[in-house]
């Protein structure tokens, strides 16, 4: 690490006592590079095994990595904190502009800690960070972040993360939402946030970094930027976006449907990536210092129905996995009906998946008889219908009901106090993410230290899987493995969609730009030992490998890879728990 | 005018450009970037670019008191840093709010007609063209 390099400086922030300071702390960027590595780290520090995820306690902690700010499409910020919707390890990654401007500010990474005696804002512009009173800004629902942007300087290069009313009402799957359209969705940041009386973060700066080396520098930057302009392995994310997904996994039988009930959708192709391109797509946005622009944003044109020539235009955000939790799996096929739904969702801030598959278990729950119109207020869930599923979302948010407060804790705490534990899909008590493609997807989503499909790609895996055979033992390899590599990457902290463009030869070459000299084994080790100290993490606040088991519902419907047998599974799982065991 | 804005509707905000205008002043990151990338209240409503359009009669060099800004053969203008006090008059006479601030050296960014922004932008919202 370069010795001047701002990346070093930690701030901390004390919300009761509105307190702010910085700690140096190179020795944690040394070791751990930055990002996720660096973000276990100060959690191990900051946040203890019987820390409850609602107290002040908690902290809040954003890192980035020595590539921000340097390279392109090193554009993510980690988000790390214990969750409130599993207990457990909290992690969330994030694009926007919030990478770029915390490291222009001058920071590697943000903790914050406490709790505001009235809603609150932060600003952090430089060295200087200001604590704004957002009591008027509580309870809104319309975005605080347009609010706040007109209020504080910084235009163009600063991220407004806020949360919505969700988070306010501390639903356990809240998310953050940065620059309109990005978000820390999952595992209920928003929550953690709300639980603080915290409103919004923004965050400011401008400097120039370091590099050790500035024509070789310059060398590497041009080429990293024509691979992932030009590059065929990025094409997806350019032009169709994930949403190109869609079809192909509906082909292979990989897209959930229905609470994994059926793979079949009468009509799935009127929600295809290529559908909603055509007909909605109004622009394309990028995070800042990412040439690629994945983010599609639709165009929804909505008339007023009280006054005939009054249309306004909504701009939302979709991808693969809104268009799976907000529409495969709950049975919609029409594109403006999911567009519609991912409207509410935005308005509450609630994170998208855990809400489709909250959705969709209330669904099945309510066909099987087991809640009834009596829990649900008169509302009848059915696959499809989208004003019946705007009103349980809104309900999830607003509800005083006890029902509507079961379920604004997850599927995993719905499902244990009212039954229908055999079609609750949720791995380590998160939702399940959208691929049911074979053992990969499952197996990934359950020994994944965040429980998301982006720990381990497990559908990678599983689409190799289908034209080659894997044991147990090789299918678990590739799982560890992956997570591992993944580990480096989100410590530096760069997008995974530019894994395939970012090789280990590639890092390493980033990296002694940015004053790291590292070998290939060094990279490894320091993979494992981020890993590593997750699971320690995770161990120490409650999760246990004995109790980990697949949603029963999952072995009853044929998936990518046919239909998932439970002893091979099983065996995946033991091999998972002893190689995991062996690291620690 | 080496460099001009082609369509700004086609702008995704990434600002490579920015960091490409960093780099032509020799420096990684966006404390040396004249070039300015702002949304429209909004990022739905897409985003404005603000480049130097190198005039031929520039204003920011009138402004100057110092004479420091001297104006060049095909527009635009020379920082000559010795002169620079950093008052930054230069900047409220750019109505293109085209040159950037330098917090550190306390003087004026000023676009060297380089058209590196143009060059790197991976969606042509700009174009380079050599007098």
């Amino acid at each position: 690490m370069i010795k001047t390099d701002p990346l070093k400086r930690i701030l901390y922030i004390d919300l009761t006592k509105k307190k702010f300071w910085v700690e140096e702390r190179p020795d944690l960027f040394e070791k751990f590079l930055g990002g996720t590595g660096v973000a276990i780290a100060l959690l191990q520090e900051n946040c203890s095994s019987d820390t409850d995820p609602f107290s002040p306690e908690n902290p809040i902690i954003f890192a980035v990595g020595p590539l921000n700010g340097l390279f392109p499409i090193a554009s993510k910020t980690v988000a790390m904190f214990k969750s409130p919707h599993t207990g457990n390890l909290g992690e969330s990654h994030a694009g926007g502009r919030s990478a770029i401007a915390i490291r222009m500010a001058g920071y590697g990474a943000i903790v914050i800690k406490g709790k505001s005696e009235r809603p609150c804002y932060i600003s952090i512009h430089g060295d200087k960070v200001f604590f704004r009173d957002a009591t008027t800004l509580w309870g809104l629902e319309e975005s605080a972040g347009r609010i706040i942007r007109t209020r504080e300087p910084g235009a163009g290069l600063r991220t407004i993360m806020r949360i919505g009313p969700a988070g306010e009402k501390l639903v356990s799957f809240a998310c953050v939402t940065l620059e309109t359209y990005r978000h820390f969705g999952r595992l209920g940041l928003g929550t953690v946030f709300g639980s603080k009386n915290l409103k919004a973060l923004l965050v400011s700066g401008k400097r120039d970094l370091s590099v050790t080396d500035f024509k070789e520098y310059k060398n590497l930057y041009s080429l990293l930027l024509r691979e992932l302009s030009e590059s065929e392995k990025m094409k997806k994310y350019h032009e169709l976006g994930t949403p190109a997904n869609v079809l192909p996994l509906s082909f292979s039988k990989g897209i959930p449907i229905k609470n994994l009930r059926t793979n079949e959708l009468l009509g799935i192709e009127n929600i295809s990536g290529e559908v909603f391109a055509q007909k909605h797509l109004g622009r394309r946005v990028a995070c800042c210092h990412c040439p690629v622009a994945c983010i599609h944003l639709a165009a929804l044109r909505k008339p007023y129905e009280d006054e005939p020539y009054f249309y306004r235009t909504v701009y939302l955000s979709y991808d693969y996995e809104l268009i799976y939790a907000l529409g495969s799996m709950l049975g919609i096929t029409s594109s403006e009906d999911i567009l519609k739904l991912i409207e509410v969702v935005e308005d509450m801030g609630l994170d998208a998946i855990s809400t489709g598959v909250v959705l969709a278990w209330v669904t099945e729950a309510f066909e099987k008889g087991i809640i009834s119109e009596k829990q649900t207020e008169g509302i009848i869930p059915e696959w499809g219908n989208l004003n019946a599923y705007v009103e349980i979302v809104r309900k999830i948010v607003y509800g005083e009901s006890e029902f509507y407060k079961d379920i604004a804790r997850g599927v995993d705490h719905a499902s244990s106090k009212y039954g229908g534990k055999d079609f609750a899909l949720t791995y380590g008590k998160n939702e399940m993410p959208g691929y049911h493609t074979g053992y990969g997807a499952h197996i990934g989503y359950l020994f994944g230290a965040r429980h998301s499909h982006l720990d381990s790609a497990g559908y990678a895996i599983d689409k190799e899987a289908m034209t080659k055979h894997f044991t147990a033992e090789q299918i678990v390899e590739k799982i560890l493995n992956e997570e591992q590599w993944r580990q480096i990457l989100s410590s530096l902290v760069i997008c995974f969609f530019g894994r395939e463009i970012y090789t280990p030869e590639i890092v390493l070459k980033s990296l002694k730009l940015a004053g790291y000299e590292l070998d290939e084994s060094n990279l490894r080790k320091i993979a494992q030992d981020i890993y590593a100290e997750k699971y320690r993490f995770k161990i120490k606040s409650g999760f246990n490998f004995d109790s980990l088991n697949l949603p029963r519902r999952v072995f009853e419907l044929p998936s990518s890879n046919g239909q998932i047998n439970e002893d091979f599974a099983r065996r995946c799982i033991e091999i998972l728990k002893i190689k995991i065991r062996d690291l620690l | 005018m080496p460099v001009y804005v082609k369509d700004s509707e086609k702008c995704v905000g990434c600002l490579i450009c920015i960091f490409a205008c960093g780099r032509a002043h020799q420096a990684v990151g966006l404390e040396s970037s004249c070039i300015k990338v702002r949304s429209q209240g909004g990022i739905s409503r897409g985003f404005s670019v603000w480049v130097c359009r190198g005039c031929e009669d520039p204003p920011c060099a009138r402004a100057c008191p110092e004479d420091a800004l001297l104006v060049r053969k095909n527009g635009g203008v020379l920082l000559n840093e010795s002169k620079c006090t950093g008052c930054g008059y230069c900047i409220k006479a750019c109505v293109l709010d085209a040159i950037g601030w330098n917090s550190l050296t306390n003087k004026p960014v000023i676009c060297i007609q380089c058209g590196e922004c143009a060059k790197n932008c991976p969606y042509k919202v700009m174009e380079f063209k050599r007098k």
